[in-house]
């Protein structure tokens, strides 16, 4: 009964469409992955190693899809915002922060201290404001050139490339650290070779900043007028222009959203790998943008669902696969959805 | 330095910015009359430099490669047949039809959707392919790379000239290659592809299959790069997947094709000479403006500086316009 199958899928879709919140996502992933982990062939600690992942990847794949959907274009330079706000966070704790005697790691049951809590709004405050000037200072004008969307991208990869370049003159190409103290982790469920887990409280901190930050930006799109003009603008940018709303401070706020949620993904991802490296972002942007088309271009719900998928996937894989290939799975998940769905799970059917 | 040392440093200089203009002009082809957003030329670059490797290297060494089994002996068997120097051409050959190949599988699933979505496929296959030969050890000796590839007619020439004599082998094979895409574009082929470069809807609407124009333009700029990855992997004579960072195997073409002019054949060759003069200049820097991050940096902000103040490069694309008919 495909009829019925098709009815009962159109359902589904619509009403996660209009009724869904982030708290819908969060209990729903929590089981889906609790389900996942459950199967006697994947080990659970791998799945919970994947949500958090997917948290993060969340948080970078959410802004993309913001810029991409608004903007139109893929901003090749996303991963390098989320390098620069680990690295500026880095800068304000270990040059700024301890000239004025705030020091400290090892907070509670973390591996960071209270400078990172810090540092890290002035470091997204700053990223945000970064990625608005670049927009004064070169997207824009290109736009109003008139260029196409690809020459836009284009640009972002030139922009990427010489963001790491500045990365790599102002702090070095080694890797570096946050002040860090060890942490025991915790054990769950040691007895039992699948279901053993082991999660970092660092972990638990990521998981909860990335819950909150996506309320946030739920509540933005949702609740507010802002949000209301950006999702207008996503729709049809000549209609919202035409009623009225300033498209000017639209991609203002997008690129500032955008980019402070890259930076925010920079900085977990520091933290929840314990290094930096001026190409961990570039690294990033292969997961970021499968888990942005899995869940189709411009849908931020889509972009959270497909971080969880890629995040939990790659994870997983490793049991089967040298780790290493992680960047791989994500890009093979990509093409296989691309091959089946070209417009993402979220997308509807037909290609684009 | 002496006037010999000038010279060979000359020569070298010529190789490398000739094999980067190989690139550039595949490069060419994808984006500047195509279209096509290509960021993972070292993709292909390392699939040409690896095949060819394979294909001439001396046999590895049992006791000293325990994993690596593959490749090598391909040479000393047609050896004895052929001569090493008609592989070299085999390698080039199979070079090109590597890189074909996987730019067909990549350019029919993405070549369909919105174009941006190639770029992030070739992205992807460029990671993939870097991954692959990093961890697949029985493959291609990992992270130890390949090396002693021999070059082409090596055994003419007295080792210190040999740089002369393959010099001469790059330049032709650039003049083959710069006059087969020039060809090509002056063609009623390029014609369409540089339509749907301009308006692909239009294209279509006057019948053009623009899928396939695409494909088969995806396909030409591909195998040109297998080629120029060949050529280095025969200049170098050593590839490892470290060879293939992403700036000095796709960031430094880009910035050479959009440096030289977009969309212009001897624009792209130009760029070429241009942004590996500058590159090569960088290693004259004082040490405290750290000349490799001091590199990246420049690579970006010339890519960018050219987009917003010049955005034809320095030649800019060519007007075709088409001649008047005879009566």
């Amino acid at each position: 009964m495909p009829n019925a199958l098709q009815r009962i899928r159109q359902g589904v879709v619509r009403g996660v469409q209009q009724n869904w919140t982030p708290a819908h996502t969060v209990v729903a992933i929590v089981l889906i992955a609790i389900a996942v982990g459950l199967l006697p062939f994947v080990k659970m600690g791998l799945v919970v190693n994947g949500v958090f992942l997917g948290g993060i990847i969340a948080l970078g794949a959410i802004g993309l899809t913001l810029i991409y959907g608004i903007l139109n274009f893929a901003n090749i330079a996303h991963g390098d915002y989320m390098t620069m706000g680990a690295y500026l966070t880095l800068f304000l704790m270990g040059n700024v922060l301890a000239g004025v005697g705030i020091e400290g790691k090892g907070l509670g049951p973390f591996t960071f201290g209270y400078p990172l809590l810090i540092a890290l709004p002035i470091a997204v405050a700053a990223v945000a404001a970064g990625a608005i000037a670049l927009d004064a200072l070169v997207y824009r004008r290109l736009r109003n050139r008139g260029v196409n969307v690809v020459t836009l991208a284009m640009t972002s990869l030139g922009v990427a490339i010489a963001m790491r370049g500045l990365v790599h003159l102002l702090w070095g190409g080694d890797i570096q650290r946050y002040p860090r103290e060890s942490r025991q982790v915790y054990h769950l469920l040691e007895g039992n070779q699948s279901l053993a887990v082991r999660i970092a409280p660092d972990a638990i901190f990521i998981g909860i900043a990335a819950v909150v930050l996506v309320a946030a930006v739920y509540y933005i799109l949702n609740r507010t007028r802002m949000g209301k003009a950006m999702r207008a603008t996503a729709d049809n940018a000549d209609l919202a222009l035409a009623s009225g709303i300033d498209t000017r401070r639209v991609v203002w706020w997008t690129w500032g959203i955008g980019a402070a949620l890259a930076a925010t993904a920079g900085i977990l991802l520091a933290v929840f790998q314990a290094n930096l490296t001026p190409i961990m972002g570039w690294k990033f942007l292969l997961p970021l943008f499968a888990a942005l088309i899995l869940g189709s271009i411009g849908n931020p719900y889509g972009a959270l669902v497909g971080a969880f998928i890629i995040g939990v996937t790659s994870e997983v894989a490793t049991q089967w696969i040298n780790p290493s290939y992680k960047p791989a799975v994500a890009f093979a998940i990509m093409i296989g959805v691309l091959l089946v769905r070209p417009r993402g799970i979220f997308g509807g059917g037909g290609r684009d | 330095m002496d006037i010999i040392g000038i010279l060979n440093y000359l020569a070298g200089f010529v190789i490398m910015a000739g094999i980067y203009a190989v690139f550039a002009l595949g490069l060419n082809v994808h984006w500047g009359f195509t279209g096509l957003f290509n960021i993972g030329i070292a993709g292909f670059f390392a699939l040409g430099a690896y095949t060819a490797a394979l294909l001439t290297a001396s046999p590895p060494d049992p006791t000293l490669f325990e994993d690596f089994r593959f490749g090598g002996n391909w040479a000393a068997i047609g050896y004895l047949d052929w001569g090493i120097d008609l592989w070299f051409l085999l390698g080039l050959a199979a070079a090109a039809a590597v890189c074909a190949g996987v730019a067909l599988v990549i350019g029919f699933v993405t070549l369909r959707l919105r174009d941006d979505y190639l770029a992030i496929a070739t992205l992807g296959i460029a990671e993939t392919v870097r991954l692959f030969f990093l961890n697949e050890k029985w493959a291609a000796n990992g992270s130890k790379g390949l090396y002693r590839i021999p070059g082409f007619l090596e055994e003419l020439v007295a080792p210190e000239y040999y740089d002369y004599l393959y010099l001469v082998v790059v330049a032709v094979a650039l003049l083959i290659l710069f006059v087969a895409v020039e060809r090509a574009i002056k063609s009623p082929w390029g014609r369409a592809l540089r339509a749907i470069r301009e308006d692909e809807t239009a294209a279509a609407a006057s019948g053009k299959n623009v899928f396939m124009f695409k494909l088969q333009a995806f396909l030409l700029g591909a195998v040109i790069m297998g080629i120029g990855g060949a050529l280095f992997a025969h200049h170098i004579r050593f590839v490892s997947p470290q060879t293939f960072d992403p700036l000095l195997a796709t960031f430094v073409i880009w910035a050479m094709l959009m440096v030289g002019g977009s969309g212009n054949n001897r624009g792209a060759i130009l760029g070429a000479f241009v942004v590996w003069g500058i590159w090569t200049g960088t290693q004259f820097l004082p040490e405290f403006l750290d000349p490799p991050a001091f590199r990246l940096f420049m690579i970006g902000a010339l890519i960018v500086a050219v987009m917003l103040l010049r955005p034809g490069g320095i030649l800019g694309e060519e007007r075709r316009v088409m001649r008047a008919p005879r009566r």
